[in-house]
C-alpha cells in the first residue's frame, strides 16, 4: 500500500503534478500566511481571494485567453485592489476593518459573478477554465500550472528572506518601525501584495473559499509550538506543503474526494493538534501547568496546617495522613497527590501514618504565611 | 413586467432588507465577518439534513441550517477562550472546516444530493418564481417570498422588541453586563438571527452574497447618521434599492441578479463614502482645506498687525515681502486674501492691504489663545 502510494507520486504523472503543485502552494501561503497571522489579517487573505474573481474574469475577457499565468495576474491585480480598498476604507473612514472586509470580499465577488455570467453567454466562449478559480479542482492541474505556481511562489519567497527583517519588525511592532524611519506604509503594502501572489496562486487548487484556510491554518498550527517567528516560519512552510502533498495522495487514492477540502480537513486535523498538545501553549500543557499549581499551593497550606498543629496538644490527630481528607476536605485521591508531592518534595517526612515537617518544610510555611 | 419578474424583484427586496436589519448590528458590533463565516458553514447543516429533506426550501431545513450557524459561533468562541488563537484567525479557522466536509459530503453522494454548489455559493434568483407555496390547491405566491418576508418580520420583531437591549449591548457592552443583561445571550439570539437569515437568504443570494448585502447597506448608512433608529431605517433603504437597482442592471446586461445586486450595493458605498456629509472624503477635503486657509488668514493679520499695518500690493498681487516671509506659493496666497477679504479683515486703499478694525481686533483673538 504505502509502496504503492510513493510508486504513483514518483512516476504516475497527474499525481506527481499535482503533489508537486499543492506542495509548492502550501510552502509558499504557510510562509506568507505566518505574517496575515502575526498581524491579526488573518481574514485578509479570504476577501483577497473572493476579489480575485473578477480580475480572472476581466483578464479572460480582455484577451481572450486561458493561459493560467495571465488568468493570475488578472486575479492579482484584483485582489491588490480589493486589499487595498480594505485598507484606504479602514484608514480614512469610520468603517472597521472586518466591515471593510466583509464588503470587499462580496461586493468584487458579486462583480465576478456578474463578469462571468457574461463570458457564458458569450458565443465564442464558456466559462470553463474559469470555473477553477471558484471551487479549485486541483487534480486538473497541468505541468504549465505548478510551474506558475512554483516561480510566482518563490519569488515572493525571495522577497521575504531579503525583507525579512523589516517585515519582522513591521508585523510586532508597527509603531516602532516607522520611529526607525523604516518606509511602513510601502513595506505594508509590499507584504499585502506578497500575500496577494500566495493567494491567487493557490486559488485554481482549493478554490475561493477555503483558500483563506491554507494561509491560517499553518501558521495557527505552527504558532503553538514556538514563540520565535523563524521557526514558526518554517514549521508553518512544511506543514503546508506536507499536508498538500498528503491531501493530494488521499484524494486520488479515495474516489470523489475533491483535493481543496482533504487538504483542509487535514490542515485544520494538524491544528487540532497542536491546539491540543503543544508543549508550555498547548491545552495538556495548560492543563496540566494548572494541576500542578493546585497541587503545589494545596502543599504550602497543609505545610502551614503541620507547623500550627505539630506542637499543640493533638498534634498526633492532626497530623495523621487519614486525617487531612476530612479536615482540610480534600478528596483521598488529591490529598495522597499533595502528600506525595510534599514527601518527595522534602518539606516534610512520612513516619508510619503521620507527617511530620522537616526544617526546609518549616521555612516553606513561615514564608508562605508573610506573603 | 411580468408576475414572474415582479416576484423576483420582490424576494430579492424582502430578502436585502431583512439581511440589512440584522446586519447594522453586526457592523457595529464588529462582528462582519461572522456572517462570512455563518453563510459558508451553514452548507454543512443544509447537505446534512438534505439526506432525509430532499429540497432546501423548507423548515427542517431551515433549522439544521440554523443550528449549524449558532454552532460556527459557539465554536469560534470555543477557540478563542483557549487564547491560542485571536478571533479573526478562529474565524478563518472554523469555517473552511466545517465547509470543506460540506463539499466532501456532496461530491461523495453526489447520487444522492441533487445539490449544486453553484447554487449553495451564488444563488438563483430567476429560480424562485418556480418553487411556489401552494395550500389547498391555491397558489400562494413562491416559497422563498414567504420565508424571505417570515423571517423579515422576525427580526423586525426582535430588532423592536429587544431594541434597548441590542442598544446597549452594542454601544456600551460594560454597562449592559452591570445591569443585568446578559451579553452571552444577546449575542447568541443576535447569532442565531444572522444564521437564520442568511439561510433564508441562501437560495436566493447565495452565501458570498449574503455578506454583502448584511454589511454594505449598514456601512453606507453608517457613515451618514449617528443616531441608531435613523442608521437602521437608511441601511433597510438603500439595501431594498440595490436589491431594485441591481435587479434592473441585471436585466440590462442579462446577467446574474445576485451580482448585480452585490455590485449595486458596493458601489452606493463607494459613493457615499465619497460624497458623504460630513464623514465623505469630499466634504472632509473641503472642511480642511477651508481650515488652513482660516489659519493662514489669521497667521496673515497677525504678521501684519506685528510688522507693518499694510501690504503692499502691485495689481492684485503682493509684492515680495508676503513670499519670503511667509513662503507661501502664489495660488496660495491669492485665495488666503480672498477669504480674509470675504471676511473684511483687511480691505485695499490706493495699491495696499489695510488692517480693518475688524482685522485687529481678530488678530487680537488669535494671539491671545
Amino acid at each position: 500500500m504505502l509502496g504503492n502510494i510513493l510508486y504513483d507520486l514518483l512516476f504516475d504523472y497527474t499525481l506527481r503534478t499535482v503533489a508537486l503543485g499543492t506542495a509548492a502552494l502550501g510552502l509558499t501561503s504557510g510562509i506568507l500566511g505566518s505574517f496575515a497571522v502575526l498581524r491579526k489579517q488573518s481574514l485578509l487573505g479570504d476577501a483577497i481571494a473572493h476579489a480575485a474573481l473578477p480580475g480572472v474574469a476581466l483578464a479572460f475577457l480582455l484577451t481572450g485567453s486561458r493561459d493560467p499565468l495571465l488568468l493570475v495576474l488578472g486575479a492579482a491585480l484584483a485582489g491588490w485592489l480589493g486589499a487595498l480598498f480594505v485598507m484606504g476604507v479602514t484608514r480614512q473612514t469610520r468603517i472597521k476593518q472586518d466591515a471593510a472586509l466583509g464588503v470587499v470580499l462580496s461586493v468584487f465577488f458579486g462583480f465576478g459573478m456578474v463578469l462571468l455570467t457574461i463570458i457564458q453567454r458569450m458565443p465564442t466562449a464558456s466559462k470553463a477554465g474559469l470555473d477553477r478559480f471558484l471551487f479549485g479542482q486541483a487534480a486538473t492541474l497541468l505541468a504549465r500550472d505548478v510551474l506558475t505556481t512554483a516561480g510566482l511562489g518563490s519569488i515572493a519567497v525571495t522577497i521575504v528572506i531579503l525583507l525579512w527583517k523589516e517585515f519582522k519588525l513591521l508585523s510586532f511592532d508597527p509603531a516602532y518601525t516607522q520611529s526607525m524611519g523604516y518606509p511602513v506604509q510601502r513595506l505594508d503594502v509590499l507584504l499585502t501584495t506578497l500575500t496577494v501572489i500566495a493567494i491567487v496562486v493557490g486559488l485554481q487548487t482549493v478554490g475561493v473559499v477555503l483558500m483563506s484556510a491554507m494561509l491560517v491554518a499553518p501558521a495557527a498550527a505552527a504558532r503553538q509550538w514556538t514563540n520565535r517567528l523563524e521557526p514558526m516560519v518554517l514549521l508553518s512552510g512544511t506543514f503546508g506543503a506536507l499536508v498538500g502533498v498528503l491531501g493530494a495522495i488521499t484524494s486520488a487514492q479515495v474516489a470523489q474526494l475533491p483535493t481543496g477540502p482533504t487538504i483542509v480537513l487535514y490542515m485544520s486535523g494538524v491544528v487540532l493538534v497542536s491546539l491540543m498538545i503543544a508543549p508550555e501553549r498547548g491545552v495538556v500543557a495548560q492543563l496540566r501547568r494548572r494541576r500542578r499549581q493546585r497541587v503545589q499551593f494545596a502543599a504550602e497550606v497543609l505545610t502551614i496546617h503541620l507547623l500550627n498543629h505539630e506542637s499543640g496538644t493533638n498534634a498526633e490527630f492532626e497530623t495523621a495522613i487519614v486525617h487531612l481528607q476530612q479536615h482540610l476536605q480534600w478528596d483521598k485521591e488529591f490529598a495522597q497527590r499533595v502528600t506525595r508531592w510534599i514527601v518527595t518534595n522534602g518539606l516534610a517526612e512520612r513516619t508510619d501514618g503521620h507527617l511530620r515537617l522537616t526544617a526546609y518544610g518549616r521555612e516553606t510555611a513561615r514564608r508562605a504565611m508573610t506573603h | 413586467m411580468s408576475s414572474a419578474q415582479i416576484e423576483i424583484i420582490l424576494v430579492a427586496v424582502v430578502v436585502a432588507a431583512s439581511c440589512s436589519l440584522i446586519g447594522t448590528f453586526l457592523v457595529l458590533r464588529k462582528m462582519a465577518l461572522m456572517s462570512d463565516a455563518i453563510s459558508h458553514a451553514v452548507l454543512l447543516g443544509i447537505v446534512v439534513m438534505f439526506f432525509f429533506v430532499r429540497s432546501t426550501a423548507s423548515v427542517p431545513m431551515v433549522l439544521a441550517a440554523t443550528a449549524t450557524g449558532v454552532l460556527t459561533v459557539y465554536l469560534v468562541e470555543l477557540l478563542v477562550g483557549t487564547r491560542l488563537v485571536k478571533e479573526d484567525a478562529a474565524i478563518g479557522l472554523v469555517f473552511p472546516a466545517l465547509f470543506s466536509i460540506g463539499v466532501i459530503l456532496i461530491s461523495r453522494h453526489a447520487a444522492n444530493i441533487h445539490l449544486d454548489i453553484d447554487v449553495v455559493l451564488l444563488g438563483e434568483l430567476a429560480f424562485v418564481p418556480f418553487d411556489r407555496l401552494t395550500i389547498a390547491g391555491l397558489d400562494l405566491g413562491p416559497k422563498s417570498l414567504w420565508l424571505g418576508l417570515s423571517v423579515g418580520i422576525i427580526n423586525l420583531i426582535f430588532v423592536l422588541l429587544f431594541y434597548k437591549e441590542l442598544k446597549l449591548a452594542t454601544f456600551d457592552p460594560s454597562l449592559a453586563a452591570a445591569l443585568g443583561f446578559s451579553p452571552t445571550l444577546i449575542h447568541y439570539a443576535l447569532m442565531t438571527l444572522v444564521s437564520v437569515t442568511a439561510v433564508s437568504s441562501f437560495e436566493v443570494v447565495g452565501s458570498v452574497l449574503v455578506v454583502g448585502l448584511m454589511i454594505a447597506p449598514p456601512a453606507s448608512a453608517y457613515l451618514l447618521t449617528d443616531r441608531l433608529p435613523v442608521m437602521l431605517g437608511l441601511g433597510v433603504l438603500i439595501a431594498a434599492g440595490s436589491a431594485g437597482l441591481g435587479y434592473a442592471t441585471a436585466y440590462l446586461f442579462d446577467s446574474s441578479i445576485s451580482g448585480s445586486m452585490a455590485t449595486v450595493a458596493g458601489l452606493i458605498l463607494a459613493v457615499t463614502v465619497l460624497v458623504a456629509p460630513e464623514r465623505g472624503l469630499i466634504s472632509r477635503w473641503l472642511r480642511r482645506r477651508r481650515q488652513r486657509i482660516r489659519f493662514a488668514a489669521e497667521t496673515l493679520i497677525v504678521h501684519l498687525v506685528n510688522h507693518a499695518d499694510a501690504l503692499e500690493v502691485a495689481g492684485k498681487h503682493p509684492v515680495g515681502q508676503l513670499k519670503k516671509q511667509l513662503k507661501w506659493r502664489e495660488p496660495f496666497t491669492q485665495e488666503v486674501l480672498h477669504f480674509a477679504g470675504q471676511q473684511k479683515w483687511l480691505v485695499e486703499r490706493n495699491g495696499r492691504l489695510h488692517l480693518t478694525s475688524a482685522g485687529s481686533s481678530v488678530a487680537a483673538r488669535v494671539t491671545e489663545r
